[in-house]
């Protein structure tokens, strides 16, 4: 009975083939969607993290107030030992000091008057040291345009569309006109070593990276630095246990009465990173339900007018004198079968073009061109685990949802009634 | 003891506020090796009255006593068994499965029974066989003419040689010629296996056949004659 049953199955391409290719495009939808969402939020995550947040980052508390407007007058002190306690507390992560600050960036010409000039956004990083984590960490050797990465005292890197907006060339000399730590006015000389772009509109406008010693002498912060960021070596942003480690930290370091005592916060905690994390983790239950109820809602009617347009069959195997439940059995787990099929090919399908979309990606910096967030210019889903299987129960659900519902409808029927809807 | 007793049956539909009787107050009984019909105008209840006899309907009140079952008593299941091992049904529009085979179609009633395969390839080609359709095996049903179909259905009721064959207007998308084979073949079969048939017609060809006409108008029995001589 079973093989007769399958027979007709195969035979029957509006009751195997189209209902298989309508689960899998649902699946499909629902594997790259979630890969590709993912992506955009890892995306933003990961390179918040690299630029900004790290994965903890620590600070004063009073700088923290006001980290806006880069507040260096209240950055943390005595950095070397703190840096020396973080490493040999938690040895298993990186711990970089940075220092962010603001001003105007000069061109001289060869007299040494203004050639031009414009507002600019530096970064003080170990950039000098070749093994710097730095490098790898910002991308800088990939993200490199033009000239070099700094090797000798006070070079720095310029983002490429800036170094163009100032007509400046590699080696040429900028000078930064800035306040230092203790409020008085600071000039120092830069010379430009090489040119980079990031792909993020916000970094390539108008920043330049500079060796953080460099910077501690240019504006007087010797043993400084706004804010020290820490990452597993992994790279991985684990929210629960950074929250752990900042929490560690603080009961050590953190005096709620000493505004210039260090604080550390996790990445989840600073800015509106916690939303996107958590959305991160909610979208799949969200895309899953919304899935779910949709195909169920599209599979039950096809089940419908496939029951239709089965109630010959299914009267005359009645008449036949097959039991209603054996036959509302069969339905079911034919609805199992192309389930699984449909689940099959279409996790296949989405994963095929969520790696499509991860290695490759999608430029969309055009769209971006006035956009101030801090999020690469280039999409790319993000496959995980959760990819594999996110579709496959949907997809199964849905189609024997589907198949019920529909089914419901010939197990209430009087037997002599799909009788008579049959020969009409 | 009648292999079909029917006392007192009455059949109401629920019909807007109301209700729609459909068959009034049916006392009839059906003996082995019967070929009856139950004949009448359109809408005077003759499928109604075949679909409780074959216990796809029950009756409303009174009793259908069908092969030694109470029919209004019976489970779903119970009912479905009653039709698997002892009827068989005839359609008008043949109601044979688009995807199957011809074999395959015939077979189907003996899948249902759990018999072999040994057992089933049997039958089915003897049933062909009765049917002169042997040649047709693996066509599909559309690519028969409708009296081949017919012949299918005839096939698929006989196969399992059931104690009972419930015919609703056999004929009525057949040509003449048609018509009488299948009738032919049915007479043929009530003769050698001793098979009751019991139509639900309006078509003179197949009342003349016919060696017992129960006549129904408006869910009445108004008549039941014996034709004596045939
Ligand atoms: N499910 C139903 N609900 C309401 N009324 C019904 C239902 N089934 C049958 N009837 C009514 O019962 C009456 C008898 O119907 P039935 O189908 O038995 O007629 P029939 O003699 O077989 O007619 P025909 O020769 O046209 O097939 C009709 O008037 C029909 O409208
Ligand atoms: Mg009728």
């Amino acid at each position: 009975m079973i093989k007769f049953l399958l027979k007709g199955l195969l035979r029957d391409r509006s009751r195997s083939l189209f209902p298989i290719l309508m689960v899998s495009a649902g699946v499909f939808l629902t594997v790259f969607l979630y890969s590709y969402m993912r992506g955009i939020l890892g995306d933003m995550v990961d390179v918040s993290a690299r630029f900004d947040t790290g994965q903890v980052k620590i600070m004063t508390r009073a700088y923290k107030e006001l980290a806006d407007q880069l507040p260096n007058d209240l950055a943390l002190l005595g950095v070397n030992d703190l840096l020396a306690q973080l490493k040999k507390n938690k040895p298993a992560m990186l711990w970089l000091p940075r220092i962010k600050f603001g001003g105007l960036l000069d061109i001289p010409d060869k007299k040494g008057e203004s050639r031009s000039q414009g507002p600019v956004f530096g970064l003080g990083i170990n950039l000098r040291d070749p093994d710097s984590p730095e490098i790898k960490l910002l991308n800088l050797k990939k993200s490199l345009v033009r000239g070099k990465l700094p090797e000798n005292k006070d070079e720095i890197l310029i983002s490429e569309a800036f170094a163009e907006k100032l007509g400046v060339n590699i080696g040429e000399t900028a000078t930064l006109l800035g306040s230092t730590m203790y409020g008085s006015m600071a000039m120092y000389n830069f010379k430009i070593a090489g040119t980079v772009r990031f792909g993020m509109l916000i970094i390539d406008r108008s920043t330049i990276f500079a060796d953080i010693n460099d910077v501690r002498l240019a504006l007087d912060m010797a043993d400084g630095a706004s804010e020290i960021l820490g990452f597993t070596k992994d790279m991985v942003y684990d929210d629960a246990s950074m929250i752990k480690v900042a929490r560690e930290f603080n009961q050590k370091y953190s005096n709620q009465n000493d505004e210039f005592a260090p604080l550390m916060l996790s990445l989840g905690e600073q800015g509106g990173l916690r939303d996107i994390l958590q959305m991160a983790s909610t979208l799949g239950s969200i895309i899953v339900t919304i899935f779910i109820f949709v195909m169920s809602v599209v599979l039950w009617n096809a089940g419908l007018m496939n029951g239709i347009r089965r109630y010959g069959e299914i009267g005359v195997r009645l008449a036949m004198g097959e039991p209603k439940g054996d036959i509302y059995r069969s339905l079911i787990l034919e609805s199992v079968g192309i389930g699984i099929a449909g689940s099959l090919l279409g996790t296949a399908i989405g994963l095929v073009a969520s790696y499509w979309l991860q290695y490759v990606g999608l430029d969309i910096s055009k769209m971006l061109q006035k956009s101030n967030i801090l999020i690469p210019s280039v999409i790319r889903a993000r496959v995980t685990e959760t990819s594999y299987y996110i579709g496959f129960l949907p997809g199964l659900f849905a189609s024997v949802l589907g198949t019920m519902f529909a089914g419901i409808g010939v197990y209430k029927r009087q037997t002599s009634q799909l009788f008579k809807e049959l020969e009409v | 003891m009648p292999l079909v007793k029917l006392e007192k049956v009455f059949k109401h539909f629920p019909i807007g506020g109301g209700n729609f009787t459909a068959l009034k107050d049916i006392n009839l009984g059906f003996e082995k090796g019967e070929f009856s019909g139950i004949i009448g105008p359109s809408g005077s209840g003759k499928t109604t009255l075949l679909n409780i006899i074959g216990s796809l309907d029950t009756p409303s009140e009174g009793s259908a006593v069908v092969l030694g079952e109470p029919v209004e008593k019976l489970t779903e299941k119970q009912a479905a068994k009653l039709r698997s091992k002892y009827m068989g049904f005839i359609f008008q529009t043949y109601n044979l499965l688009p995807v199957y085979t011809v074999y395959e179609n015939v077979e189907f009633p003996l899948l249902i029974l759990k018999m072999s395969e040994e057992e089933i390839r049997k039958k089915v080609l003897a049933a062909l066989e009765w049917v002169h359709l042997t040649d047709k095996i693996n066509s599909r049903p559309s690519q028969l003419s409708g009296g081949e179909c017919q012949r299918v259905a005839v096939a698929r009721a006989i196969v399992k040689q059931p104690e009972l064959v419930l015919a609703d207007e056999p004929t009525a998308n057949l040509d003449a010629e048609n018509s009488y084979h299948i009738l032919d073949t049915m007479v043929n079969l009530n003769k050698e296996l001793k098979t009751t048939f019991i139509f639900a017609t309006h078509d003179d060809k197949v009342i003349r056949y016919l060696k017992r006409k129960v006549h129904l108008v408006d869910g009445k029995v108004v008549k039941d004659e014996v034709v004596s001589s045939q």
